[in-house]
């Protein structure tokens, strides 16, 4: 197990300068110019915007930048924003945990709603409880984000005003809530319907047959056979969520004001600010990387049956 | 007894409005302001931008020698206390008012000299540097070929002397926040864009960065009783759908709208009585390249008669009244109506297909031809403008496409000229000289872009002659020609001056409509009476 995890941390090395090379190609190959972005809505002079080019390095070849950017990351420099001045590591810790505050608390309420009404679902197969619950959960998959967000915030905000419309307050439960909810609705559905996929599989297989034929209750057979069997599915759909939930903020951020790295992100992609985009990129390919672990290990709590020697 | 019955009505109104005056300004108060472009605040070092969306909030932590007065449209004095000219017409003796930075150092002529090479120091290469070139020897020292401005000096300690390469007005030329007097024991830290000292109404109490910009009173600022809030907030709330939920809530003190929601605004008899709208001197255009070539060789935007044809065939009030919502005033030409030296009564284009249809066959085009149109996503001058005009341009046998892009690459194309037409929004104020120098050829950015400006002769003789004037009234007069001239010879399709409008609760008061750009609010005259729901919160 020790041996599995270690060589899983060794294989990030060549995934992270494999997608780091990517990125980088890409990103220069992008048209458009960080120096002309910092006028506004001012088309800056061509002195200006090559002295700024020269100020952040840009005049360098390609293969420089690129070594110079490996050597910083191997020591953990992720470098200097172009527009802000500020260290990338700096600018995207500020933004670390409002993110993963708001993906957390999505998951959670995802889960702790999807999973259950799944289950209940598939259990009740065909009746009209399970026909109203897919339903509804076509309609979380299908609604809009943005569009979601400025109904729960008309409701909630403006005409009940119980909680904030926008903003991160001081790291306030009632700020969190509705971004955390906007957020889970779509999460919540696909789970739903993972889960009454998984549930309903799994109730036709043999083993459940002869546990009620040997008269288990079926309170047993679905808390100890079922679930635990679909564990497996639920858990890789989760992890998979939640390490794409990183770059997926972007809407929920920019509606709410949320100072989140998805809302970043797509901010400096638009004004060019490459240090940042790359920055971002390294964070989610990190934490994506890391959850992906992390469920392979819980693989083999959930299920006896997979061992890693 | 009738004249004394009259008497002492006159008398009992003026001693009402002076008493309503001065009883109406209340102190105190916090307002939840907002800060609509973009998910950012980038820095709050004046020096180190010239977007729009830092300098809202930069200037009201730091100002210059010269401010904006939205009231007259022009410039006026800020720090300066007084500003006289020698006879050349080039140098300008400036004396300080007596003022005090955030650290509670008196203002000298040293910090001006000092923020003004900071500015200017090559090494630093600052986004706001270009603001002074018009300062003799500050192009030199940009270029690295000095090592100061040499057309600074110090008098006295509360006196300086500025030369300038031309006779320019200086107002004009250091209004612009980025010229900002900042203190050095504080401006050569590394951090002074997040930790800024300035002498502004309003100190940084605390920034958390993607959120919100707390801001607190500087009760030491040099302007007696301002600034009149105790705290300014600026939320940083780049959807516009949610500031208007959050308008709605009462949660902010007032809101930026676009067009979606100024119609609501505008219909809504309630909502509709605070509110106010200027036009922005922004005029969105489409530009043409005169070296657009078509199969044949020909190119039709170096004839004069093509372009006038744009101009007449496309009608302009109607995709302003439906597809901006009335969110806009048609142009009349370059110069916007809040610029010095708009007339009401220049020539200007109507909507006449007919005299556009006649014009292209006189040019030679009476078939037409096919164009690519480059154009962004805003939805104000991006490509949804270029589709409203696409039916009328086919009228005239004008086949148009339209190339959609992001800002990023439509400002990389714009600048290298790499267009055939593109649709933009042109800065086209405050100082009308030096925005319409732009269209003479010795312009950096004629030169610059090249062959896709045109030279206009007339034109530039005017311009010339109107920057060599010092009767004010007489600039203005041949401002005007010259403005006349560039709508005569079509150098773009005039379409329309932004509408900028702010909403404000009714507790608000003292907001101006700000010609230059909406969001410049000098915060320090604006106040809140008892109904705000932050009225007394400190």
């Amino acid at each position: 197990m020790f041996a599995f995890i270690i060589r899983r941390i060794l294989q990030f090395i060549p995934t992270v300068i494999g997608i780091s090379f990517i990125m980088f190609v890409l990103l220069n190959v992008l048209p458009g110019s960080a120096a002309l972005m910092t006028g506004g809505k001012e088309i800056l002079s061509p002195e200006i915007v090559k002295k700024l080019e020269k100020k952040w390095g840009l005049d360098k070849p390609f293969h420089v930048r690129y070594l110079n950017y490996m050597v910083g990351l191997a020591k953990g420099d992720l470098g200097t924003s172009f527009i802000r001045g500020d260290k990338v590591r700096d600018i995207i810790g500020n933004r670390l945990w409002p993110t993963l505050k708001l993906a957390v608390a999505a998951l959670a309420i995802a889960c702790f709603i999807g999973i259950p009404l799944g289950f209940y679902s598939a259990v009740k197969q065909g009746t009209w409880v399970d026909t109203v619950t897919m339903v509804g959960a076509v309609s979380g998959v299908s609604m809009p984000q943005f569009w979601s967000a400025l109904l729960l915030m008309y409701l909630f905000s403006v005409v009940l005003r119980w909680l904030p419309t926008f903003g991160y307050g001081n790291g306030d439960l009632k700020n969190l809530i509705l971004p955390a909810v906007t957020l889970g609705i779509g999460y919540m559905a696909l789970l739903a319907r993972t889960t009454r996929a998984a549930v309903v599989e799994v109730l036709s297989q043999d083993y459940i047959r002869t546990a009620h034929a040997k008269g288990l209750s079926v309170l047993f057979i679905n808390g100890k056979h079922v679930f635990r069997n679909t564990m497996v599915l639920i858990l890789t759909t989760i992890g998979m969520q939640f390490g794409s939930l990183m770059g997926e903020t972007v809407v929920v951020e920019t509606v709410f004001s949320w100072p989140g790295i998805g809302s970043l992100m797509v901010d400096s992609i638009f004004l060019r600010d490459t240090p940042v985009t790359q920055g971002c990129i390294m964070l989610i390919i990190f934490v994506f990387m890391s959850v992906n672990l992390s469920v392979d290990i819980l693989y083999s709590v959930v299920d006896p049956r997979i061992r890693y020697d | 007894m009738k004249r004394m019955g009259l008497g002492l009505v006159v008398l009992a109104l003026v001693l009402g409005f002076y008493s309503a005056d001065a009883l109406a300004v209340r102190n105190g108060g916090t307002f939840q302001w907002i800060a609509p472009y973009g998910i950012s605040i980038d820095t709050l070092d004046p020096a180190a931008t010239s977007d729009d969306k830092n300098i809202l909030v930069i200037l009201n932590i730091h100002r210059g020698l010269f401010g904006w007065d939205a009231k007259n449209s022009t410039y006026k004095l800020d720090l300066a206390e007084s500003m006289t000219a020698d006879d050349d017409g080039l140098t300008y003796v400036i004396k300080l008012k007596d003022a005090k930075f955030h650290n509670g150092r008196t203002i000298t002529a040293d910090d001006v000299i000092y923020s003004y090479n900071r500015l200017a120091d090559p090494k630093k290469s600052f986004a706001s540097s270009h603001l002074l070139v018009e300062i003799d020897g500050a192009q030199a020292y940009l270029d690295g070929k000095a090592d100061h401005i040499s057309g600074l000096e110090k008098i006295d300690d509360k006196t300086v002397r500025i030369k300038f390469r031309n006779p320019v007005d200086p107002g004009f030329q250091l209004w612009r926040y980025g010229t900002a007097i900042v203190p050095k024991e504080a401006a050569e830290n590394e951090d002074f864009g997040s930790n800024p000292i300035g002498c502004g109404p309003f100190k940084l109490q605390k920034w958390t960065k993607g959120v919100e910009i707390v801001l607190v009173k500087n009760p030491e600022f040099y302007e007696p009783r301002k600034p009149y809030l105790d705290k300014l907030i600026y939320k940083i709330m780049a959807d516009a759908a949610a500031r208007d939920m959050a308008f709605q809530a009462g949660e902010l003190d007032a809101n930026l709208l676009y067009a979606a929601q100024y119609e609501k605004f505008k219909n809504d008899p309630k909502l509709s009585k605070h509110m106010m709208e200027v036009p922005e001197m922004f005029t969105r255009a489409v530009r043409f390249n005169p070296n657009f070539t078509l199969a044949d060789g020909r190119k039709p935007f170096s004839d004069k008669r093509v372009r006038q044809a744009v101009n007449y065939a496309i009608n302009r009030e109607l995709i302003v009244e439906k597809y901006a919502k009335g969110k806009a005033y048609p142009a009349r030409g370059f110069l916007a109506p809040t610029t010095p030296g708009f007339d009401p009564d220049c020539m200007s284009y109507e909507y006449n297909p007919e005299k556009a249809k006649q014009l292209m066959k006189e040019a030679g085009y009476a078939k037409g031809f096919d164009l690519t149109v480059i154009a962004g996503t805003s939805t104000a001058y991006g490509a949804g403008v270029v589709e409203a005009a696409t039916p009328f341009l086919k009228e005239i046998g004008i086949k148009v496409t339209i190339d959609k892009m992001e800002n990023a690459v439509l400002y990389q194309k714009y600048s290298d000229g790499e267009f055939d037409a593109a649709i933009a929004s042109h800065s086209s104020g405050p100082d009308p000289i030096s925005i319409m120098y732009r269209f003479h050829s010795n312009s950096p950015r004629f030169k610059q872009r090249g062959e896709t400006s045109q030279k206009i002769d007339s034109f530039e003789q005017i311009i010339d002659l109107a920057a060599a004037t010092r009767d004010p009234a007489m600039r203005l007069e041949l401002v005007k020609i010259a403005n006349d001239i560039l709508t005569e010879e079509a150098v773009l399709w005039f379409y329309n001056y932004n509408k900028a409008v702010i909403a404000y609760q009714p507790w608000v008061h003292d907001m101006e409509p700000v010609g230059v750009e909406m969001m410049y609010q000098h915060m320090d005259n604006v106040w809140v009476d008892e109904t705000s729901p932050r009225a007394n919160q400190k």
